[in-house]
Parts: structure tokens; C-alpha cells; sequence
């Protein structure tokens, strides 16, 4: 660990980036192929399966549970952002009461999903059940993972074991919560376009 | 820092090492050994194609089952735990820091990460050949459905573990290696004096990171399909075969790319060393390159033109992949014609290079009937298509990663491999790749099946052609003869001492920056002792009026 990595923290000129910042925008893109790839299967077996409508009425996915979770994720991108923001004012304590929301707000959208889930199971329904569980699954659960992940990266940065870098290189762990930010928005975003194309389509 | 903490530990240092070289050499070693491997597996399915066909299939070597199994590992392994590895994970690692002045991959722990997961991934994928009488994956290397889902036994769910970890790696390493040229070069190192290499590597990483996603997408699904029971590529309960195809084809056609570009980066800067003045045509090299990139996002469905998907997509596919030979065709060519009034210097590193270029040029031009759907119909799925891709990765790419490892060897370790058995691994390797690989155009035009565990042996129409199985397995074993010279070339080389004569760190005279401003081998952790700065291109050889024949990048 004793070298250097130019530009690990400061701007390149040119690029107008800092390293983590463009590697998580290739992450991203990477991501997006993944739910892309999602996506465009649903669209295909949707289309193909002359039942599926079917199986969407029986369902009853609960739409006002999800608008909820929809609002609690839309509020944890906001109160991310107001903990980035506090950093750059040099607040620490509001960045955790911020990243506190944020990390409160991922645990709520869980704990609703896991009463989706288990109302989906009493009801009888599994993936197994038909292809629109199996979607419905595996795009939630997906997004789910993505969640968990989240919360685990933020919570680090919450406590003191992931803080403590704020009184030796503030700026690189400034950099750290724009980077997780920035990830934590394409959660919310992937959500954005889960909820209206499964829920309401 | 203090300065203790340059006395790295042994686990650090050479386990859970952060140093790109170090990585690049656990890459190198870890996929030359898949490489063997895989080769091992084809050498017994040679055995049984060219000799156990008229003995009825009890006293064969292999089951049929067996022989399906063995065919789908050796895809596998050659593609994902072998070439790949070598071609991004080693050279990419190993030279793209050096070549760009930077004194470590950008990410170092994500570096070290991107290869054990792939360790992860091969020791999965090695794991199912050791499951008590059950065999590994056996479906293909393409893995289709229903075949697939429907396979007995874990093999398939291994595979498809396997698969997802190697997915992983391959993420983490190009996220890696693209920061690392857009962030780390050195000032004046600017994009048109980046070596061919750097580039090829930056297209195939693009490919890499932008390609795997909707396989891993598609072996979420099917291991879903063998685990959860869901019916995502099940026709009868609503699902779609074809989806597969296409997620499939999406990642393993720029795969194609993947396997490809580097060796073209690999050969360019070979050769511009070789023949002391620069690449012709660098510039539309480069250009090619990138729109080689792009295309090959969107010529995925030629390999489905007999699914039925239909004749408007099919007309669609065979425009773009005629479209992509063009690019192929224009950094071909620039090779070719950058040997015009080179002085040629014949060393082994060379002679591959040089025989690199009319072998993919020959696995390049076969492919054109293939990518008509009209001859595709007779051509598909026979040993045709086998002899294709198998010129442009056997005695192409790999051929490429030897020459790549003749050439860099001297870097690594500071001593250069020996000529004369270089060159005869060389001039082995090269007929028996050709003998093992040229019939097969043959037996393919005749129809032969490429997936009869039997060599066609009750193929009426192949009768005529079915001599050239034995022809083809002995140059397979004789091609493991000639590379058993490398091996103890390699290893001989590793362990004796260093000549006097190789005292110069340069000793190719070559301007790029991993030669001129490193020693041979580089120093340890951070490579450069004074950051360089690049005045020049990457092949200004033979320029005139100046005093030596090569002008390194950092001179001013």
C-alpha cells in the first residue's frame, strides 16, 4: 500500500473525473445491461403468453404498498443527497443524521416487500406458478439484492469504522458517499421503472 | 507509509497480491494451465473420434455422454477459464499500466478481487468433473434450452455457478482496465499515441463490461428454471427457447471480439518491432477497431439463422455481419501491409505474429459463407463451423498469446526464452494446427455433424472424408509433442541464470514505454521510479536523421 494512484481523489483535467467516479458509471452501465436484459425478457414473454393477463388480475399485486415503497426510495435518494451535501459543508454529524434517514428508509422499503412476498406465498403464489411470478421474482428480488447491497455499503459509511476517514482525507470520503450515491440513485431508478411495469402495466 | 511496509508479507506479496504484474503472472499461469487442459480434453475426444468408431460403443473410451460432456468443458474452458484470461486478465493486466506509465492498475484491490473470483469460478467449473458418477456440464458450451434445463444431474448448475462468478471477474477487470486509460496515462500520452494494444484492450473491455450482463441475465434464469422451477425458457408453460438463444448470442458474439481484438493488439505491436517502421495506417487500425466494437453488439442472430426466427431478421443479421468483415478486413490488411519494405527481423515472437496473419485471415474469410443465411443452411452445425472458429482462435489468438509471451517474456523476467526451440514449437505448432484444422473445411462441406461422439462413422454422405479423422487426431497429439518444447523452454528459461548479454532492459530496441522506462524485470510495487512523459507516438522506428532506428516514446 505504499504507493501513490494518481488521481484517486482530485479531478484529471481532462476527464474531468476521479477514478472511483468513473468506475462506478461503468458499473452502472454494466447494471443497466443486466436490467436491460431483464426488461426486454419480460416484454418478450409477455408478449408471447396469451394467459398472461390472466395471471396479472389474479395476482392483486398490492398496489398502494408499493406506491409507499416507491415514495420511501424516492426519500432515501433525497436524504442521500442532503448527506452528500452536508459533507461538502463539512457537517459530519448531519451526514449521519442524513445517511441515519437514508439507511431507515431502505430498511422500511425491505420489511413492506418481505409482506408483499409472503402474501404472494400464502396466496399460493411461486415462482414456479407461472412465468408472471417468476418476472415478478425475479426483477423484485433482483432489485432486492441491490438493496441489501446498498444498505450494507451505506452502513459501513455510517459507523465509525467507515467515518473515521472523514478526520484523515475528508475529501476521499466525501468522494466515497457521491460514489455510493450515485448507485444508490440507480437503485431508486431501477425501481422507478419496476414499479409501473409490473404494478399498473 | 513508512518504509517497513515496503517489506510486504508473503501472502501479500505473492497470494493476495495488489501489484497488477503479480496478478498478470497469477492470470497467465492460472489460464495457461486451463489452456493445457482443455487441450487434454480434446486430445481424448480426438482419441475416440479417429479410433473407438467401429467398435461398438460398449468397448469405447468414452461414452457418448461423456464425449457431449468433454466437447462442452473444452468450449468453456478454452473460451472463459483460458483465452480470456490470458488475453485480458494477464497481458491486459500485466502490460496496460506499463504501456500507459501508471504506476498500478487504478483499482489494485478490485484487481486482486477480479482474480480470485475467476479462481472461484474455475475451481467450480473443475468441480464438476469430480461429482460421484454424475458428469459436468454436457449441454454445450452454449448451453441452449431446453437441452440444458432438461440435463441430468448437477453438472449443468455447476456450470451455470461457475459461469456467474466468471461473469463477476470479468466485470471487475475491465471496469479496471478501461479507468485505468482514461485516468492514468501519463501527460502527453494522448489517445493517437496510445499503443495498438491499449486500444484493443479498451474495445474489449467496453465489450466485456457491456456484453456479459445479459448472459449473466440468462444463466440467472436458467439456473431459476433448474432450481426454483420456474418456466422462463419452458415452451409449454408459456416460456420462450429463443430468449435464451438471444441473451446468449448477445454476450457470445462480441465474446467473439473479446477473444480476437487483444490478439490483434498483441501481433500489431509484434510486428511494428519487428519490421523497424511504423504501422501503416494506425490511424484507421484505431478507427476500425472501435467500429469493430460497436458492430458487434448487433450481428448477434447470425449464429440462429436455422431457429426460424424469420427471414426479415435474418436479412437484417446478414447486412451487419457482412458490414463487420470490413473492419476486420481494413486492420488485417494495415498489418499486412505494414510488412512492405520492413527489414524483417525472423525471431520467434515474430514468426507467430506473422503466422497469426494468414491464419485468422483464413478462419476470417470460411466465416463469410456462414454469416449467409442461405449457405448457412448447408454449412451449420457441421465440422465447418468448427474449422472456422477454431482458425481464428487456435493458430489465430493463440498463436497471437504466444508470440505475446515470447515477445514480453524478456520483461517479466529479464531473460530471453531460447531461440531454437522457440522455433521449433513454432514451425510444429504451425503444421499441425493446419492439420488439424484444414480438413475439417473438408468434412464439413460433405454435411458431417460437428457433435457425433462416433467421428460419422454411419454418415453414408461422409464416407469419402471420414480418413481424415485419424489424419486430424495424430496432428493433435504431435501438436501436443511441439508444445512440450515451450513448456520446458518456459521453465528452463525461469530458473537459469542470467546471461551477461542480457544486461539491456531493451532488448526488442522497442519505444513504447513498458521497455524504455522500466527495467527488465520492473521494479517492484509502482513500476516507474520518475513518472516518463511521452513525446512522440508509439512506433516512430527507422526515422530519418535520427542517430539510433528507434525513437522511444519518452525521448524528447
Amino acid at each position: 500500500m505504499d504507493i501513490e494512484i494518481p488521481y484517486n481523489v482530485e479531478e484529471r483535467k481532462d476527464t474531468g473525473l476521479y477514478n472511483s467516479k468513473l468506475g462506478i458509471w461503468l458499473f452502472l452501465a454494466s447494471e443497466i445491461m443486466l436490467f436491460g436484459a431483464l426488461f426486454s425478457s419480460y416484454i418478450v414473454l409477455r408478449s408471447g403468453d396469451p394467459y398472461w393477463m390472466l395471471h396479472v388480475k389474479e395476482a392483486h399485486l398490492n398496489i398502494p404498498l408499493a406506491t409507499i415503497n416507491t415514495g420511501v426510495l424516492i426519500l432515501s435518494s433525497v436524504t442521500f443527497v442532503m448527506s452528500w451535501v452536508s459533507l461538502k459543508l463539512k457537517d459530519l454529524s448531519k451526514f449521519r443524521f442524513y445517511m441515519g434517514i437514508t439507511l431507515l428508509c431502505s430498511v422500511i422499503f425491505l420489511v413492506i416487500k418481505y409482506f408483499e412476498y409472503t402474501a404472494k406465498f400464502d396466496a399460493g403464489h411461486y415462482p414456479s406458478t407461472h412465468n408472471f411470478y417468476a418476472v415478478y421474482f425475479t426483477m423484485t428480488g433482483l432489485h432486492g439484492l441491490h438493496i441489501i447491497g446498498g444498505i450494507i455499503v451505506n452502513a459501513y459509511f455510517w459507523l465509525p469504522v467507515g467515518y473515521k476517514m472523514w478526520d484523515t482525507e475528508p475529501e476521499r470520503f466525501t468522494n466515497r458517499i457521491e460514489v455510493a450515491g450515485l448507485y444508490w440513485h440507480f437503485v431508486d431508478l431501477v425501481w422507478i421503472f419496476v414499479f409501473p411495469s409490473l404494478y399498473l402495466l | 507509509m513508512s518504509q517497513d511496509s515496503h517489506q510486504e508479507s508473503f501472502i501479500r506479496k505473492y497470494i493476495f497480491s495488489i501489484d497488477h504484474k503479480w496478478i498478470g503472472i497469477q492470470y497467465g499461469v492460472t489460464s495457461m494451465l486451463f489452456l493445457l487442459f482443455g487441450f487434454v480434453l480434446m486430445m481424448i475426444m480426438r482419441y475416440q473420434l479417429a479410433y473407438n468408431t467401429n467398435t461398438g460403443l460398449e468397448k469405447d473410451l468414452i461414452s457418448p455422454d461423456m464425449y457431449n460432456a468433454l466437447g462442452a468443458m473444452h468450449g468453456t474452458i478454452m473460451v472463459f477459464l483460458g483465452v480470456v484470461p490470458m488475453v485480458v486478465g494477464a497481458f491486459g493486466n500485466y502490460l496496460v499500466p506499463l504501456q500507459v506509465g501508471a504506476p498500478d492498475m487504478a483499482f489494485p484491490k478490485l484487481n486482486m478481487a477480479s482474480y480470485w473470483v475467476y479462481f472461484i469460478g474455475g475451481v467450480v467449473m473443475l468441480a464438476s468433473f469430480f461429482v460421484p458418477d454424475q458428469l459436468p456440464a454436457h449441454s454445450g458450451w452454449t448451453s441452449y434450452v431446453p437441452l440444458a434445463t432438461l440435463s441430468s444431474g448437477p453438472g449443468q448448475t455447476l456450470w451455470l455457478v461457475g459461469m456467474i462468478f466468471l461473469i463477476t471477474s470479468s466485470l471487475l477487470g475491465s471496469t479496471n482496465i478501461i479507468v485505468t486509460i482514461f485516468q492514468l496515462r501519463v501527460p502527453g500520452l494522448t489517445w493517437m499515441r496510445l499503443p495498438f494494444f491499449i486500444w484493443a484492450q479498451l474495445v474489449t473491455s467496453f465489450l466485456l463490461l457491456l456484453a456479459f450482463p445479459p448472459l449473466e441475465a440468462a444463466g440467472i434464469f436458467q439456473l431459476l428454471d433448474r432450481v426454483a422451477g420456474t418456466h422462463f425458457f419452458d415452451p409449454y408453460m408459456g416460456g420462450s427457447v429463443l430468449l435464451y438463444q438471444h441473451l446468449f448470442w448477445f454476450l457470445a458474439h462480441p465474446e467473439v471480439y473479446v477473444l480476437i481484438l487483444p490478439a490483434l493488439g498483441i501481433v500489431a505491436e509484434v510486428i511494428a518491432n519487428n519490421i523497424r517502421k511504423p504501422l501503416w495506417g494506425y490511424k484507421s487500425m484505431v478507427y476500425s477497431t472501435v467500429w469493430l466494437g460497436f458492430m458487434s453488439f448487433i450481428v448477434w442472430a447470425h449464429h440462429m439463422f436455422l431457429t426460424g426466427m424469420g427471414t426479415t431478421m435474418s436479412s437484417f443479421f446478414m447486412i451487419t455481419t457482412m458490414i463487420i468483415s470490413v473492419p476486420s478486413v481494413i486492420i488485417l490488411s494495415s498489418l499486412f501491409l505494414s510488412l512492405w519494405g520492413g527489414s524483417i527481423r525472423f525471431n520467434t515472437p515474430m514468426l507467430f505474429a506473422l503466422s497469426f496473419l494468414p491464419m485468422f485471415g483464413i478462419g476470417g474469410l470460411t466465416g463469410l459463407p456462414l454469416g449467409l443465411a442461405t449457405a448457412d443452411i448447408h454449412l451449420h452445425d457441421t465440422y465447418y463451423v468448427i474449422g472456422h472458429f477454431h482458425y481464428v482462435v487456435a493458430p489465430g489468438t493463440i498463436f497471437a498469446i504466444f508470440a505475446g509471451i515470447y515477445f514480453w517474456f524478456p520483461k517479466i523476467t529479464g531473460k530471453t526464452m531460447n531461440e531454437v526451440l522457440g522455433k521449433i514449437h513454432f514451425y510444429g505448432s504451425f503444421v499441425c494446427m493446419n492439420g488439424i484444422f484444414m480438413p475439417m473445411f473438408l468434412q464439413g462441406l460433405t454435411g458431417l455433424s460437428r457433435r457425433m461422439a462416433n467421428g460419422g462413422y454411419d454418415y453414408a454422405h461422409a464416407k469419402e472424408v471420414l480418413y481424415l479423422n485419424e489424419i486430424m487426431s495424430i496432428s493433435a497429439f504431435l501438436l501436443f509433442v511441439f508444445q512440450l518444447f515451450f513448456i520446458f523452454n518456459f521453465f528452463w528459461t525461469i530458473f537459469r541464470k542470467r546471461y551477461e548479454t542480457e544486461s539491456d532492459t531493451n532488448p526488442w530496441k522497442a519505444t513504447t514505454i513498458e521497455w524504455t522506462d522500466t527495467t527488465s524485470p520492473p521494479l517492484g510495487h509502482g513500476n516507474f521510479e520518475v513518472i516518463p512523459s511521452v513525446y512522440r507516438g508509439p512506433y516512430e522506428y527507422s526515422v530519418e536523421d535520427h542517430e539510433k532506428d528507434y525513437w522511444p516514446q519518452t525521448e524528447e
